[in-house]
């Protein structure tokens, strides 16, 4: 995996003290990127983590399906999780992924053992109606600007309480690029009638 | 102030000639709105006789409950405004949700946001900028948009150039007009910079049942002809707690407002964490109409 100008990850290794080495390693599972040349370590036991604390009233997720949630009607004990990283073909083959989906794919986000939650790179389960903290690890200015109510759509009241929408709101998480809209009409020129 | 003094004056002495044989006396029209005093000199007697006309005058033209309010300007609040370009897609949304919300003339046509097509090789050029684009989709490659209405500017140039004093700025630092102080004579509308100012060339059309019936006497209640108007910060939503229309209406989140002397609030984050432009610095203007990106 290149990393910069003409650096692959052997080399960063290579040439970092180990400490730097080791602090890159953690870096890099924060961040959730593909785990390609990292040691492969043991996940912490999930639970575990603490999750940061801010919690954002926002309204529920928008599910395309409604009927979908939970997961685990069809995700159950009689389902066992297929770890494998491949294309979907029996369900979920309307989900065409375009978002880094070189290196990505369903389980780096939706947990295996527990298709009702997200997981972030930690481990640390997560409700879909916090899935901003998911999105958070590798967009981190963005959630940053997110949580002072400067990135994306805010309602309510300038000096109290403010409605918060999810990423995923205005973003789909499996295609995330903000689509185009049709304008609105535009001004009719002076002296011309409507 | 001897200025409004002598023209109610003589108004009255013009009236009572024209109306002497009549049966209203001057007393009996001075609530009528050519003689209503500024604003800012009305006893509150007076100001609570002239909303309830108006209230009464305005529910029975659009037959719904109208109120016309009167709210001060918060302590300690002053208000400033925040556009991402990096980020409006110039879909015109906000354009609409203004006109809804701030009541006004579909025919003449009265729009108080004007969003500019900007080339993205040129930057911001006012030469360049096209008001009128139209298109299947926006953004259109190789453009981005950058939406203008008023700048509610600390120095404004609209301010100094009317000859009645019908036009001023507040403590939280909206600029407002007294519709009824007026004269139409438009010194403000060619005073501006920023083209934020609009007039009223013919009777407004309002259609009674988009008519927002939640006004404010130097905001969005109904204009007559003949007046000029701008946008003011929705004074009639902000000065009770509420986004701007164009605010929560904007699909894209680019828009944001709040007290600038909250170092807690959106505007501040902004001003000390972001890449910041106004619009014509050069002139002194001092506009608290922020773009960034
Ligand atoms: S609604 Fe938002 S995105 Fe659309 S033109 Fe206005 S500011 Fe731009
Ligand atoms: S933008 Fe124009 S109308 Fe608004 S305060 Fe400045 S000079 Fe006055």
């Amino acid at each position: 995996m290149a990393y910069g100008p003409g650096i692959t990850w052997g080399d960063v290794g290579k040439r970092l003290p180990v400490r730097a080495a080791a602090a890159l390693a953690g870096a890099i599972l924060c961040l959730g990127l593909s785990a390609g040349g990292a040691t492969a370590q043991e996940a912490p036991p999930r639970h575990t983590v603490p999750v940061d604390s801010m919690v954002f009233e926002t309204p529920p997720p928008p599910f395309r399906d409604p009927d979908i949630f939970p997961c685990s009607q069809c995700h159950n004990a009689d389902m066992p999780p297929n770890l494998q990283r491949r294309q979907l073909v029996d369900m979920h083959d309307d989900i065409v992924l375009k978002h880094d989906e070189e290196h990505r794919w369903c389980l780096d986000c939706h947990d295996a053992q527990n298709r009702d939650r997200l997981h972030l790179a930690n481990g640390t389960l997560i409700p879909f109606e916090q899935s901003y903290k998911l999105c958070g690890q590798c967009h981190g200015d963005k959630y940053r600007d997110w949580r002072a109510g400067v990135h994306g759509r805010r309602t309510g009241e300038w000096n109290g309480k403010k409605q918060y929408l999810l990423c995923v709101h205005c973003h789909y998480s499996h295609e995330p690029k903000f689509k185009g809209l049709k304008p609105l009409a535009p001004p009719i020129p002076p002296g011309r009638k409507p | 102030m001897s200025e409004s003094i002598s023209r109610r004056k003589f108004l009255c002495i013009a009236a009572g000639c024209a109306a002497a044989a009549s049966v209203a006396g001057c007393s009996d029209i001075t609530h009528t709105s050519f003689f209503r005093h500024n604003f800012r000199d009305m006893t509150p007697d007076e100001l609570k006789k002239i909303i309830a006309d108006l209230e009464r005058e305005h529910s029975a033209t659009f037959g719904k409950q109208v109120l016309v309010g009167v709210d001060p300007p918060m302590d300690g609040v002053s208000f400033a405004y925040a556009l991402d370009i990096s980020r409006c897609i110039g879909c015109r949304r906000c354009v609409y949700g203004c006109v809804g919300e701030n009541n006004q003339s579909r025919d003449p046509q009265i729009q108080w946001i004007r969003v500019l097509e900007m080339n993205k090789e040129k930057g911001i050029d006012f030469q360049e900028a096209n008001p009128y684009y139209d298109a299947e989709e926006v953004p259109r490659p190789g453009h981005f948009y950058l939406p203008m209405a008023c700048q509610q500017c600390e120095n404004p140039a609209c301010v100094k150039s009317c000859p009645v004093g019908a036009t001023w700025r507040e403590k939280d630092g909206i600029v407002v007009v007294d519709y009824d102080w007026c004269l139409g004579c438009r010194c403000c509308l060619s005073a501006c910079p920023y083209g934020a100012r609009r007039f009223n060339w013919g009777k407004p059309t309002l259609p009674a049942e988009e008519m927002n019936p939640d006004t404010h006497y130097l905001g969005n209640r109904p204009r007559p002809k003949g007046v000029v108007e701008k946008c003011t910060f929705c004074i009639q939503r902000t000065r009770r707690g509420k986004y701007p229309k164009c605010v929560e209406v904007c699909p894209t989140g680019s828009r944001k407002f709040g007290n600038i002397l909250d170092p807690e609030s959106e505007i501040r984050y902004i001003l000390e964490h972001k890449r910041v432009v106004v619009l014509k610095n050069e002139l002194n203007t001092h506009p608290r109409f922020y773009y960034f990106f």
